[in-house]
Order: C-alpha cells, then structure tokens, then sequence
C-alpha cells in the first residue's frame, strides 16, 4: 500500500461521511436528508462519468444528460410496457434493465461520438449539446411515453438481494456504485489508455505524430463515460420514479459541467465534491429565496475564475493535479 | 541501393503561396540529409507533409519503396517516420518522463489496456530514463515539463523521436533559440545518433550544418536549388547567390 496524500485523506474523510451521515439522519427520523444524499450521489456518479471525458481527455461535451436520461428511460419504457402491455417480469427486472441503461447510452455515445469528435472547440461544445437536444425533442413527440408529461415508474427495477423499495438500500447501492465508479475511473486514467487521453488533451498534434489514433481512444473513453452516465440514469429513474425529457434538458447537462469544474476536474474527489456542493448550496438558497439562481451562478463563476483545482484544490491548498 | 524517401512532383500551397513547388528529393538509407533555406522557404511545410500533418496538393512521397502519400500520419509513426518540431511541441501538464514514456508507448503495442498503471510498467520506465540520461535529463524526470527551460525542451524534443527508433527521423530545427553551447551540445548529440537512422535535418545553424550533413538540399521559395556534399554546396555559384552569400 502506498501512502495517503492530503488528497487521498480528504477523499477517504468525505467518502466515509458520505457513507454515514445520511443512514444516521435517516435513522434519526430525518428523511429527507437520505433522499438528498441519494440524490447527490446520483448526479455524482453522472459527473464522475463525464469527468472523465472532460477533466482527463479534456472534451467540452455538452450533451451528458442525454446519457443519464436514456438510462432512466430504459428503466421505465419496459415497466411501462410491463405493466400495460403485460410484458414479462423480466421487463422489471434490474438485471435487464441496468444492462439496458448501460447498453443504450454506449451505442448512443458511439453513434454520437463518431460524429462529434470529428470537430474541434466550440463545435464540439454545440454538436454534443444538438445531439442531446436531438433526444430530448425526440422523448417529447413520443405520446406513447407521456411525451413532455413524463411517465410515473410504477415499479422499481427488481435486484436479488437488494430492495430497491427501502430508501436505505437504494441509497447503499447509489453509494457503492459511486465508490465503484470513481475507482474504476481512477485505474482507466492511470492505465496506457489513460495516459494517451491525458497526453491528447495536452497535446494532439503530438500524440498523432507519436503513433496515437487519437479519434479512436476519444471515442472509447466517450462510450465508457456514456455507458457509465447510463448507469447512474438507471439508478436515477429507480430514485425519482419518474421520467421526463427534461432530465435531458441542455441546463442538466450544464449542471452536471458545473460540478465536475466547482468540485475540480482531473481529480479523483472532485466531480464527488461538485455534486455535493452543488446540491447542498442549491438546497440551501432554494429556501432562503426563489431567486436562487443568480448568486449560485455568480457563485460558480467565480469558483471556476478563481480557484485553480476547484475545490478540491482549495481544501488540499494546491492546483488541480491529482495525486 | 533503393532509397528510404522518395519525394517526386511534390506541390503545396497556401491561397497564392507555393510553399512548396515542383519539390524532388531522394534520401538514401543512414544518410544525414539536411536542408538549408531561407525563412519562409517552405522546410516545415515539407516536414508536416512528409509526417503526414499537412496534404500536398499533388505529387508523390514514398518511404521505402511504400507510397505513404495518403497515409494517415499516426499510422506513418508505425512505419518508421519520427519527427521532432521547430516550435517545442510537448505535453506541458505531463512530467519530463511521463512524455518519454509514452513516446515509447506509441511503439508498444496498442493502448487499449484499461487496469495495470502505466507508470508501473518498468520496461517503459527504464528505456524512458536512459533515454533522458542520454540527454542529459536523468535529474529532471520527474519535474513537470512546464518547469524545464527551452534549451532542455529542445534535448526532450530529440529523446522523443530517439524513443521511436523511427528509420526516418525529421528533424526541425533542433538547435532553434539554442545558445553556443546548448548548441554544440546538441551537434554532439546528433553525430552520436548520425549513422544508425536517417536523418532529415531542417537547420538555420551553418556551422551544425556543415559539421553534420553527408549531404545538403537547398531550398528556395519551396523548390530545391542544388543537392550536393557539404563542399559543392559551399562551392555551388547559385546557392550563394541564392542563400548563403546574403547570410
Ligand atoms: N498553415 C498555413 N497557412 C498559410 N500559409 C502558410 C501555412 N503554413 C506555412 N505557410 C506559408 O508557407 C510558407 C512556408 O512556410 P514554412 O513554415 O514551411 O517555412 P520555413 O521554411 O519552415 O520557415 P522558417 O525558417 O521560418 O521556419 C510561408 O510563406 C508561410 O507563411
Ligand atoms: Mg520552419
């Protein structure tokens, strides 16, 4: 074992609290504060995926509420159709419809990815965002599906083992899988594959000339980050039970930017960090005033103008390089 | 003997710029082949052309025998093509021997390998370090690449195409913002790999130029003048006319 650095403390001290703290409320009578941990650690997962596009390979990708919806509505489209259609029990249970989540969202960041890393810079920025938009508008004409209404998940995904029903096993799942992520996350960068992402977000013309397809290690780390967002979907429909198109709204997506930036990309505790705040902060203005909007975001902007690392850097007192 | 670069026909331009015009050149195997020219001349569009950065408009480049003029540049560093930049183009954010590594890496098979740290792999490691102790930067692997002054950018530049053990190495002016001495450390540098690849030198620096090159191509306004040995370019009227006498 190697030794623990500052960030490594850090990342072990709010990981545990995050393991503890929401059980306890909720054993205390608190609920709500499990529901918003469930929650957080969701939206975690999603930015933990898209830190890994956007903090490791450096790819503005606007669109990863698309991944994070579809996952959602792989949960509830078969439910749906389990319910009205008779489908089998099979159409509700997790063991298809997680594999679904992550099935879906891969071959959709393939499809896309093909198409968007081919641009640069702010194309790449608005084609990511067009191709989730695309998705969105698509989820609103389907009458079938509620179309803007959203469709209520009459059933939670079935697990072996696991109740889905009980807050507290669906926020133990949430947080596993959360630890899974950012572990698996953490061994692709810092595998070969993970270096030549690194090294193409430094420098692409040299890391082609060097021998790299560059293009095709973008794209598998963008169906990976999909894939994952897909997950954290599937668990998001389970959480809310209910989906609409504007989970896949263009400000999710931006939510979900903002973060991987105020928590500090290309670290391991970061996107964990952003969601966290992001939540607490939200909840905390939301009640003090419906204007809440605005001193967030100016609060954001100057995290991300100020701050080098994000917060991440700010508590460990140095820049964003991960440790 | 057949040649290592075969360049026939080859024309570029940019909007009324013929940057490169009418370009032939021929570079025999383990040959250090320079190319001297004025600014504007036409050397790094040639260099981007033969990497494969940039197309060319019409004409024909062959790499032993192979014409690789449609081929994608990453897949001509497979082939055996290396090139280093006049502008040091490295990895800033990465440590000195993290880029080394992956210069490395690029020849190590595919990088499609999710789970064993890639700065765990000792085989990489070691090559990357004796390949900085060759060039004098043992000391600063592990700083970042950022923090290392241009002279060392230079040296690191040399260590990555060295790292291919490409059969053609291209080098863009290696001693470009190079002082005297970083400079003849560099001439060192060079006659020590000079031999054992072939080596297309693109250098202001005459001195290095003469001390270095088995043969020399004169290009002018993207067409190349005169091709001779060291001495028949010194000797050659309208090089001198053309380059060298208003140096
Ligand atoms: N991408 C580009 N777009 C437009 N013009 C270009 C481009 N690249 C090069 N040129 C022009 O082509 C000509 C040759 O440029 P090049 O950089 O190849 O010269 P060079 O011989 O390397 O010069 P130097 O000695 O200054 O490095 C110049 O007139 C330059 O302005
Ligand atoms: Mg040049």
């Amino acid at each position: 074992m190697q030794k623990l650095t500052r960030r490594g403390w850090l990342t072990v001290i709010v990981m545990a609290l995050l393991a503890v703290l929401p059980p306890v409320f909720y054993l205390t009578g608190n609920a709500f504060y499990l529901d918003l941990a469930t929650r957080l650690t969701i939206l975690a997962i999603a930015a933990v995926s898209l830190n890994l596009i956007l903090g490791y390979g450096g790819l503005i990708s606007f669109g990863h509420a698309a991944f994070v919806g579809l996952g959602a509505y792989a949960v509830g489209i078969p439910a749906y159709h389990w319910l009205y259609y008779s489908w089998g029990d099979w159409a509700v249970n997790g063991l298809v419809q997680f594999p679904l989540a992550i099935i879906v969202s891969a071959v959709f960041a393939l499809l896309t990815g093909i198409v968007c890393l081919r641009t640069r810079g702010v194309y790449f920025i608005m084609i990511t965002m067009a191709f989730a938009q695309m998705v969105y508008y698509l989820i609103v004409s389907i009458e079938e599906y509620g179309g803007d209404d959203g469709l209520v998940i009459d059933t939670r995904s079935e697990l072996p083992l696991i109740n889905l029903d009980d807050p507290l096993q669906l926020f133990g799942l949430s947080y596993v899988s959360l630890l899974v992520a950012m572990l698996l996350v953490r061994m692709i960068v810092n595998s070969r594959f993970g270096m030549v992402l690194q090294g193409a977000k430094g420098n692409e013309e040299r890391m082609i000339s060097l021998g790299f397809n560059v293009y095709a290690y973008r794209l598998t780390a963008y169906v990976i980050s999909g894939a994952m967002a897909g997950y954290a979907g599937a668990l998001l429909g389970n959480f809310t039970t209910f989906i609409s198109p504007e989970m896949m709204d263009w400000s999710r997506s931006g939510e979900l930017m903002f973060m991987v930036i105020l928590g500090g990309v290309a670290t391991t505790l970061g996107p964990v960090l952003g969601a966290v705040s992001f939540i607490v902060i939200e909840e905390i203005l939301s009640t003090i005033t419906i204007y809440w909007h605005l001193p967030f975001g100016l609060m954001l902007i100057g995290v991300v103008l100020f701050v080098r690392g994000g917060l991440a850097g700010l508590l460990t007192g140095r820049g964003g390089k991960d440790d | 003997m057949t040649a290592v670069l075969e360049i026939s026909g080859l024309n570029k331009s940019f909007g009324g710029i013929k940057a490169t015009d009418d370009l032939n050149l021929s570079v025999t195997p383990h040959e250090l082949h320079a190319i001297i020219g004025p600014n504007g001349a036409g050397k790094t569009t040639l260099i981007s052309q033969l990497s494969g950065t940039q197309q060319p408009d019409t004409g024909t480049i062959r790499f032993q025998g192979q014409d690789i003029t449609q081929i994608a540049p990453h897949k001509r560093a497979h082939l055996g093509i290396a090139r280093s930049y006049q502008i040091t183009s490295l990895i800033m954010q990465m440590s000195v021997i993290d880029n080394i590594a992956l210069a490395l890496q690029a020849h190590d098979g595919h990088s499609f390998r999710f789970i064993r740290p890639a700065r765990g792999i000792k085989s990489l490691r070691d090559r990357a370090m004796s390949l900085l102790d060759r060039v004098g930067l043992a000391d600063k692997a592990d700083l970042s690449t950022a923090a290392l002054s241009h002279g060392e950018h230079r040296h690191m530049e040399i260590a990555i195409a060295l790292a291919s053990e490409a059969e053609l190495m291209l080098l863009d002016e290696p001693m470009a913002g190079l002082g005297l001495e970083a400079s003849a450390q560099m001439v060192d540098l060079l006659l020590g790999i000079k031999g054992k690849h072939t080596i297309l030198l693109i250098e202001h620096d005459m001195d290095a130029v003469f001390a270095l090159a088995d043969r020399i191509s004169v290009l002018v306004y993207g067409h190349i003048i005169a091709t001779g040995t060291p001495d028949e370019i010194r000797s050659n009227e309208a090089v001198q006319h053309a380059y060298l006498g208003e140096e």
